[in-house]
């Protein structure tokens, strides 16, 4: 980089301290115009500490702010606007009832006098969606459109404040791999623009795509640098870790023996009458992972559910071992040797104000030996909470926290621990490694293949296709409630994949 | 970048979980409804300073003084006096005016008595927060509990055509008649809310003036005492009342021949007090809530279905059989709050029964933070200020509407406990928030 470019922002020093936590250490770096700055790190390793700083959410204890090169007092997210500096949350703050134009313009209505100068407004979105290649459809209903255009409304609602710095938080959590590229594609324009953006992700994969710079944080310090173009993913996963991390995960070919749950043409619509699975058929065979692959919101939810016994099935049937379980309570589903890593981490698998301890118990509590006669029996509840999370590597200062205050990866660790220790016959892992760190992602990913080799059946749905295409066995790919295609491994290339995932299908299959 | 190699050491610490410090959990716990009572008590002292009956005060007049405020500020001394004297009455009638010992164990029996009630009902809406429900319907649960041990406890023998039935058949059958009652008057909209979603708030208002309306109903009718002019059910019968504790014998005179039974008979006015069993039966129904609650599994589903349903239904419990279950439960101490009160205390029932302890059970659970522990203390409170507002009302004059005020500002302070916090300057512990409230608005 050139000497003499004056940074969009300059951070020096900034550090945020937080009860027994040091979120940000010393954290400084640059942003020039026209660049993609990428952070990179591991969930709690500061970033969002950071950018909530810089959008003016959060005091820093330390440290001080430059834009353009002048110090910057930055108290609330209207000052980081007028500062010229934007951000496109995770959870977009769009209004799904208004139109495209209406949600971009909300806060900064052009008037005249009392009256509401729509179609100037709409002329200046349009001129802005024009100059940055962000096509959005200025009169349609938000809540009508596909999460990518959503995405586009939100930076476009930066645009139109004219700000000239971004963030991106997480961006592509949310895409599929095409709507990801075309964001990519949004991105390069808005920085050839002179546009300087920060783009925040753990996906290694990404940065390597589309940053001009790289930095990686952990615990809250800036751990180092790195060139898009030399550092290889495993290099920079190492540096977001501190350890190197195996990311392919280590794994013998699928031995399947006989088919542990056969699920027979699964049909359901929801209170809308909106059709939610679609006629949806398959096996899961005792020693190999099936991945269910997807965006999002393609009835991998309701299938789970379906087969957990959350979710009531007017048509279809779901058997285990040869056993009808339509239908059937939850308990007596998990009692028949189902374990179920559910998606939502904190609103289903946990009781977040539960002690650890307790949280290990939740579906077993009833039985011997954690009750005994008509009380619990804490010894054994104290025993199993001490083994558990020893072998499972819970970080926690002790087994009385309550799970509500551990970080992502430890509470996912937590249902793991009390999932994979009952007698299991079929594994659902649903989203499992979802915003956790790599350190956890990996031991995760790990403890779903030792239990395959221990001859259960996986059922494994997640949203990151990386995850998928590393640990299953065939692939089915949901699309509008239906299967549109369920390939072995080997064929299962991320192309092929995504353009099913997108609906695309090459050619008529079956299953 | 390679130049950073990390040592394995470090990856072993806990990361993020916070260290939890807790010395004095109870403490902490109880800080801000301890806070939230003095500052209501303050507030009410401030009323009282400022609003003070005219004839407790000398006349303004504006010969002898310049002004209104004058008038008010050669006033102090006696508004002073008028205040301190205010809250010296509501003591002495709670807990006895202490340079009198003689009045000392009766304004004790009398706190006691009132605050039985207050254990169980208190105890009934707490199991309600505790499942993530808000039970609203104590009042009616209260009076069908009433009628039901009333209808035993005054009718049975003529049901079976003896003149009297033991008491040890009677006085359990009356006491189970009251619970059962009760419970069903809290199954009903426990179920509703299980199986079709009404909200229990307003379910159990219904409920409320149906109850009340049945109770008029019985007493103007079927169960009225024909020979009473007041409209009641005859007394109960002796074998089916609970004991009090110690007291004078009965005269039966007044109360239509029956004599009820005392622990300990005494001659002595002092002694002759109305605490009766009810209350042992209100600190055993405690013990075994807290028992319930924090010792078994049933106890651990009702908490977790109230803390997050999602994860309860996930982990297997059974929502609809654990909210009907807690509904039923509360119903069950509501109906046993009214049962104590007719079999061990008033002997009949009459129209004016309740007087609204269903709703003030509301704000003891608030205050107690629905901790079954915490409820016997928020309702002895509750219990004192009822009995020591009349006490106050007579020595000084100063309106019983007084505690109405201070009743009214505690559960706002306790409702809003950010003011309590801001005032006091304390902290929000972590995770500490309340979280009765889960199916409001629902």
């Amino acid at each position: 980089m050139t000497a003499n470019v004056v940074p969009a922002l300059e951070v020096r020093n900034i550090t945020k301290q937080f009860p027994g936590v040091l979120a940000n250490d010393q954290i400084s770096f640059t942003l020039l115009p026209g660049e993609i700055h990428a952070f990179l790190g591991e969930n709690g390793a500061g970033k969002s500490t950071l950018m909530n700083i810089l959008y003016g959410l959060y005091d820093p204890d330390q440290g001080e702010i430059l834009i353009n090169g002048e110090l910057a007092k930055i108290k609330n997210p209207a000052d980081a606007i007028r500062l010229g500096l934007g951000m496109v949350h995770q959870e977009y703050a769009l209004v799904d009832t208004l139109t495209v134009t209406e949600n971009i313009i909300l806060g900064t209505e052009l008037r005249n006098g009392p009256i509401l100068n729509a179609k100037e407004a709409s002329q200046r979105v349009r001129e802005l969606s024009e100059q940055y290649g962000l096509a959005v459809p200025p009169d349609a209903i938000v809540g009508d459109l596909p999460v990518g255009v959503q995405q586009r409304v939100e930076i476009l609602k930066a645009l139109y404040r004219n700000v000239n710095m971004l963030i991106l938080d997480e961006p592509t959590a949310v895409l599929t791999p095409q709507e990801a590229d075309d964001l990519f594609r949004v991105m390069r324009e808005l920085a050839d623009q002179g546009k300087a953006l920060i783009f925040i992700t753990h996906k290694l994969r990404e940065v390597r795509e589309v940053a001009d710079r790289i930095t990686v944080l952990r615990r809250g310090k800036v751990v180092g640098g790195a060139d898009p173009k030399t550092a290889s993913e495993g290099q920079l996963a190492a540096l977001m870790v501190g350890r190197d991390v195996v990311l392919k995960v280590d794994k013998t070919a699928a031995n399947p023996g006989d088919a542990v749950l056969k699920v027979r043409n699964l049909k359901l619509r929801d209170d809308r009458g909106l059709t939610v699975l679609d006629d949806v058929s398959l096996d899961v065979h005792a020693g190999e992972v099936l991945g269910i692959a997807g965006v999002q919101g393609n009835g991998q939810t309701e299938l789970v559910e379906a087969i957990t016994g959350l979710q009531h099935l007017p048509t279809g049937s779901i058997e285990l071992l040869g056993k009808d379980i339509t239908n059937r309570p939850p308990r007596s589903i998990t009692e028949q040797g189902v374990a179920y890593i559910p998606e939502d981490r904190k609103g289903t698998g946990l009781v977040l104000g539960y002690s650890i301890r307790d949280n290990l118990v939740l579906s077993t509590y009833y039985k011997a030996p954690f009750t005994k006669g008509l009380t619990f029996n804490d010894a054994a509840i104290d025993e199993n909470a001490k083994e558990l999370i020893e072998t499972f590597d819970v970080r926690t200062p002790s087994a009385t926290t309550t799970a509500g205050s551990l970080s992502g990866g430890n509470q996912q660790k937590i249902i793991v621990a009390r999932e994979f220790t009952r007698e299991n016959r079929l594994l659902i892992a649903s989203q499992p490694t979802r915003g956790i760190d790599v350190g956890s992602i990996e031991f995760i990913h790990n403890q779903i293949i030792k239990q395959r080799d221990a001859g259960l059946a996986v059922l494994l749905v997640s949203a990151e296709l990386d995850e998928i295409l590393s640990l299953a066995d065939r692939v089915a790919v949901m699309y509008h409630g239906k299967i549109v295609g369920i390939l072995p491994i080997a064929e299962a290339t991320r192309e092929r994949v995504g353009l099913l995932m997108a609906g695309i299908q090459e050619q008529p299959n079956g299953k | 970048m390679a130049n950073e190699q990390q040592a394995p050491a470090e990856t072993k610490k806990p990361a993020e979980a916070k260290p939890t410090k807790r010395s004095l959990p109870w403490l902490s716990e109880a800080i801000v409804p301890l806070l939230a009572i003095l500052t209501a008590v303050l507030i009410g002292a401030v009323i009282v300073f400022i609003s003070i009956p005219s004839n407790k005060l000398p006349a303004f007049d504006l010969s002898l003084y310049g002004s209104r405020s004058d008038w008010f500020f050669s006033t102090l001394p006696e508004r002073l006096r008028v205040t301190l004297s205010a809250f010296t009455g509501l003591f002495s009638g709670a807990f006895g005016d202490w340079s009198k010992p003689s009045t000392i164990p009766g304004a004790i029996s009398n706190t006691l008595v009132e605050s039985t009630p207050y254990i169980l009902a208190g105890l009934a809406v707490a199991v309600t927060f505790k499942a993530g429900l808000f039970n609203v319907g104590a009042e009616g649960q209260l009076l069908m509990g009433a009628l039901g041990s009333v209808a035993v406890a005054a009718f049975m023998p003529q049901w079976f055509g003896v003149a009297s039935i033991p008491a040890i058949i009677h006085l359990p059958a009356a006491l189970l008649a009251g619970v059962l009652a009760g419970a069903m008057w809290g199954i009903i909209p426990g179920y509703l809310r299980a199986k079709t979603g009404a909200h229990e708030v307003i379910t159990t208002i219904m409920l409320n003036y149906i109850a009340l309306q049945i109770m008029d109903y019985l007493i103007n009718g079927v169960m009225k005492d024909k020979s009473a002019t007041l409209q009641r059910t005859p007394f109960i019968h002796e074998n089916a009342a609970l004991p009090r504790i110690i007291s004078k014998a009965t005269d039966p005179s007044l109360t239509g021949g029956q004599a009820y039974p005392r622990l300990f008979t005494t001659t002595s006015s002092t002694w002759d007090l109305r605490i009766h069993m009810g209350i042992i039966i209100a600190f055993v129904m405690v013990g075994f809530i807290w028992w319930l609650m924090n010792r078994t599994p049933k106890g651990f589903e009702i908490k977790t279905v109230g803390e997050n349903p999602e994860a309860a239904r996930y982990a297997g419990m059974n929502i609809t059989g654990t909210v009907v279950g807690a509904m039923g439960i509360s119903g069950a101490l509501a109906g046993l709050a009214g049962t104590s009160q007719v079999v061990g205390l008033e002997y009949n029932l009459k129209a004016v029964f309740s007087s609204g302890l269903g709703f003030d059970s509301l704000a003891i659970a608030l205050l107690a933070k629905s901790n079954p522990i915490a409820i016997v203390p928020a309702a002895l409170f509750w219990g004192a200020l009822r009995t020591g507002a009349g006490a106050m009302q007579i020595n000084t004059g100063i309106s019983i509407n007084l505690i109405n005020i201070i009743q009214a500002l505690v559960i706002m302070f306790i409702a809003a406990d950010q003011i309590v916090r801001w005032i006091y300057r304390i902290k929000q512990a972590e995770g500490g928030k309340i979280t009765f409230n889960r199916s409001w608005g629902k």
